[in-house]
């Protein structure tokens, strides 16, 4: 009797799990489905070079994707991280090409100073009291001018696949023989966006705060010092990105980056990330991350210019958020 | 005394056979109720008794899946609470909700503005100023509602039902944020509207409110009304049997268990902030200290104060003896202090996150290693307390949103005992939870400080006061005006102090 009991609940707890992971199921079925669409309609879609295509475009919108998730679950926002990606790609490779600064410690620098900046965010939002949302917009003015300042608005070259430094790219990016390492670079570290997420002390916190920060800092728990980290964190993830767009596209222009972050916001909302906080996951946002690339090499398969991916991906956001809405209400309900 | 005699023309609105239906569950049951002209109507029942939900579906807020609802002796289907309203049903229900950044008046006449392009607001402050002229309420009309207390909010819901034409007033659990004095103007008020013929549907779950001054009396159950009784013909006992189907005793505590000299396990000295007034006091070993006072007398804004909440201007908190400084609650939860706060699920809870992630949230570095949480152990202990405080949860992974009041409140004492905190503040800790619910928290409270916490108890209700306190404090205006004995307590007594200055 009692056993059938626990049963009953165990199912009834299953049922709400699947509730809860029908978005992120959706995702995944739409990231097939669209796959298989564009194989079907597209040019030369279904090549590996496309996959490989889909792949490369994925990383740098991927970390920051990554990073960010972080920062909504706790339930604020991150509108540097475009910016702040492009400005230490920007120093890194100041201090590369002008400075002479060896390529491996360049590369260090240029996580560093992603870091440094999330710090910025960090303390201004948890210490000084600044909204997410407006110190954040100050940080993605201030990194894109420093950028620009640093390197005196020079187009920043990194070395390319013949230069001797040119093994980074064969690390973060593709091997001579064309194999997607950038693959493997995003994969180790989606890993540990995952464990650190949902195995870290660290991890829970953020959902506690996102879903109530009131709670959590009554419960005796250092607030500031959490929120902090979780926006410096972002700001690694940033570091992190930009070391692959810098082995993706060599070339990094001052003055670019601005609007990369509301695509990588858009990737973690596609998710299932809720903007309110203290509901997402990192798997969610990678598929996010996936389905806009998809989309992206798709349309232009088939033929359609920017404009296009533009447009569809705007659709894309609206119908992932109405999901989410239904989706909660019907969670509600049950 | 059926429910069904609608020959009687005395009566206004009644209610036949209604059923209502939420995603499988049956809310109301064939429901049967008429409301005379003149009469206070109490309904009374527990929580999920269906109370709300029958107000609910006569305001126009619910449609009833079937049922007639008669009107005036002709059958009625309203789509909107605005065709209630403009038909004579006014009501007030319990989640209202006041938009915070408008003043009084323009709440109350949202929808009903001056007509015209531009606004102008000196005809709907007139208007609210007669209202709140008639509640004898101390608002002006161009108050931001966001700047007042919970109590003067309730009171603006209510000048906004009065601002309508009816015949018909519900209201919804109105005292709940009520203060003693602001009950008694709203009961004048409500007299004053059955002399002029209106019928009036008064929910709540206070009996003492239910037995003073309503004519007859409703009981609901699981979604039935299980008896309608004249007031006067009736007793206290008699209506909670037929709420709960058992007896309960709600006797005040006759003296205190405490040794003289118990120890002191905190004591708070000259306590001063923006709302506080040179606070001082002493919470013994074993003890539960009650704080009575009405709502704004400063109870609250004490207790933020020793866990950190809040800025301190001035005074001393002692721990067993030793000076503490409590700067956040980072300090006050090392010092072995836990506070339960009366709004559980803005200022509590994480109430998208399951009853494990609740339970160990102040503890969860004693969960973990090296900043890795150990899932196994929080789900063993979490497993663990559900049991000891018999929460009610479907699974320990179930959303705490989905969790009724008082098993919420369970949650957060297990947070607390989790911790091993020695020092407990429950403030209003069985506001909005129901009768059964109640006790099984005074148990607990109770069990709790057999087992050697201390606990600072701050209650609205002088019979939560009385029942469970082994010494009373009355707070009144931010200072304390008297701290009584158990023995010598006295609902009359503490009702002086916390109404009067010393």
């Amino acid at each position: 009797m009692k056993e059938s009991t626990i049963g009953k609940k165990e199912n009834a707890a299953k049922k709400r799990f699947q509730l809860a992971n029908l978005q992120r199921i959706l995702a995944l079925g739409a990231v097939v489905i669209l796959y298989i669409f564009f194989s079907l309609f597209g040019t030369n879609f279904s090549s590996t070079t496309t996959l490989i295509n889909i792949l490369d475009s994925t990383y740098y919108i991927g970390f920051m994707a990554l990073g960010v998730t972080f920062v909504i679950i706790s339930g604020g926002i991150d509108l540097s991280i475009g910016t702040n990606m492009m400005c230490s790609a920007l120093i890194g490779g100041y201090l590369y090409s002008v400075c002479h600064v060896p390529m491996g410690v360049s590369l260090a620098i240029i996580v560093v100073i992603a870091t440094l900046f999330g710090l910025l965010n960090g303390f201004l939002i948890s210490e000084l009291k600044l909204p997410p949302f407006i110190a954040t917009l100050g940080v993605m003015m201030v990194t894109q001018g420093f950028g620009a300042i640093i390197t005196k608005v020079q187009t920043q070259h990194f070395p390319s696949n013949f230069d001797v430094n040119g093994w980074y790219k064969s690390v973060f990016y593709k091997t001579q023989g064309g194999f997607p390492t950038g693959a493997i670079y995003t994969g180790l570290f989606f890993l540990l966006a995952l464990f650190v997420l949902n195995k870290t002390r660290f991890g829970r916190y953020i959902y506690a705060i996102g879903s109530n920060e009131e709670a959590v800092r009554l419960s005796g728990i250092d607030v500031a010092k959490w929120k902090t980290l979780t926006y410096t964190i972002c700001g690694f993830f940033s570091g992190l990105s930009a070391i692959v767009y810098a082995a993706t596209y060599t070339t990094v222009i001052p003055g670019t980056g601005n609007g990369l972050e509301l695509k990588a916001i858009a990737a973690a909302i596609i998710g299932g990330t809720s903007l309110t906080g203290g509901i997402g996951t990192m798997f969610g946002t990678m598929i996010g991350a996936f389905l806009m690339s998809i989309l992206n090499n798709g349309l232009m398969s088939m033929g359609f210019q920017a404009q296009y991916q533009l447009f569809f991906t705007g659709i894309v956001i609206v119908l992932a958020v109405l999901l989410d809405i239904y989706r909660s209400k019907k969670f509600l309900k049950d | 005394m059926s429910a069904n005699t609608s020959s009687d023309n005395s009566i206004v609105l009644q209610m036949i056979d209604v059923d209502k239906h939420f995603a499988g569950v049956n809310a109301l049951k064939k429901c049967c109720l008429n409301l005379k002209k003149g009469e206070i109507h109490g309904l009374i029942g527990e929580n999920g008794a269906g109370k709300s939900t029958l107000a609910k579906t006569l305001a126009g807020i619910y449609q009833p899946d079937s049922g007639r609802i008669i009107f005036n002796g002709a059958d009625i289907q309203f789509k909107s609470p605005k065709e209630a309203q403009k038909t004579g049903i006014s009501s007030v229900h319990q989640d209202f909700k006041l938009m915070n950044h408008l003043t009084a008046a323009q709440n109350i006449f949202i929808g009903r503005e001056s007509k015209g392009f531009v606004l102008n607001d000196n005809t709907i402050n007139q208007e609210t100023q007669k209202l709140f002229d008639y509640l004898k309420i101390p608002i002006y009309p161009t108050d931001k509602v966001g700047s007042l207390t919970l109590s003067k909010q309730q009171m603006i819901e209510i000048a906004k039902a009065l601002s309508f034409v009816f015949s018909v007033l519900i209201l919804d659990e109105p005292s709940t944020s009520l203060t003693e004095p602001e009950i008694a103007k709203l009961f004048n008020v409500i007299r004053g509207l059955k002399e002029k013929g209106i019928a009036i549907l008064y929910i709540s779950h206070r009996m003492e409110e239910i037995m003073e001054f309503t004519d007859r009396i409703t009981v609901m159950r699981d979604g039935e009304i299980i008896t309608t009784l004249n007031t006067k013909d009736t007793n206290t006992n008699e209506i909670v049997n037929a709420m709960i189907g058992h007896t309960i005793y709600e006797e005040p505590k006759a003296h205190s268990n405490i040794a003289l000299d118990a120890p002191v396990v905190l004591e708070v000295k000259n306590l001063v902030s923006k709302d506080v007034k040179n606070v001082s006091f002493q919470l013994h070993k074993g003890e539960i200290v009650g704080f009575a006072g009405l709502i704004g007398a400063g109870r609250t804004e004490t207790a933020r104060l020793i866990i950190g909440a809040d800025p301190i201007t001035g005074g001393e908190i002692y721990r067993n003896s030793k000076l503490v400084h409590i700067k956040s609650p980072v300090d006050a939860v090392k010092a072995g202090i836990g506070y339960l706060s009366e709004d559980k699920i803005r200022l509590g809870l994480a109430a998208v996150l399951p009853v494990t992630d609740n339970v160990v949230l102040a503890d969860l570095e004693h969960f973990s290693k090296f900043g890795v949480v150990d899932d196994k152990k929080v789900k063993a202990v979490t497993s663990e307390y559900v049991d000891k405080l018999s929460i009610k949860t479907l699974s320990i992974n179930q959303l705490v949103r989905n969790l009724s009041g008082g098993n919420q409140q369970k949650v957060i004492i297990a947070r607390w005992l989790v911790k091993n905190s020695d020092i407990l503040i429950f403030d209003e800790p069985t506001k909005g939870i129901d009768v059964g619910a109640k006790e099984e928290i005074y148990k607990l409270m109770n069990k709790l400080v057999a087992a050697g916490k201390s606990i600072i108890m701050i209650s609205s209700e002088l019979q939560e006061i009385l029942r469970m306190s082994d010494r009373i404090y009355c707070m009144y205006e931010g200072k304390i005006t008297a701290s009584v004995d158990i023995q010598e307590a006295s609902q009359e007594l503490i009702m002086k102090y916390i109404t009067t200055r010393n």
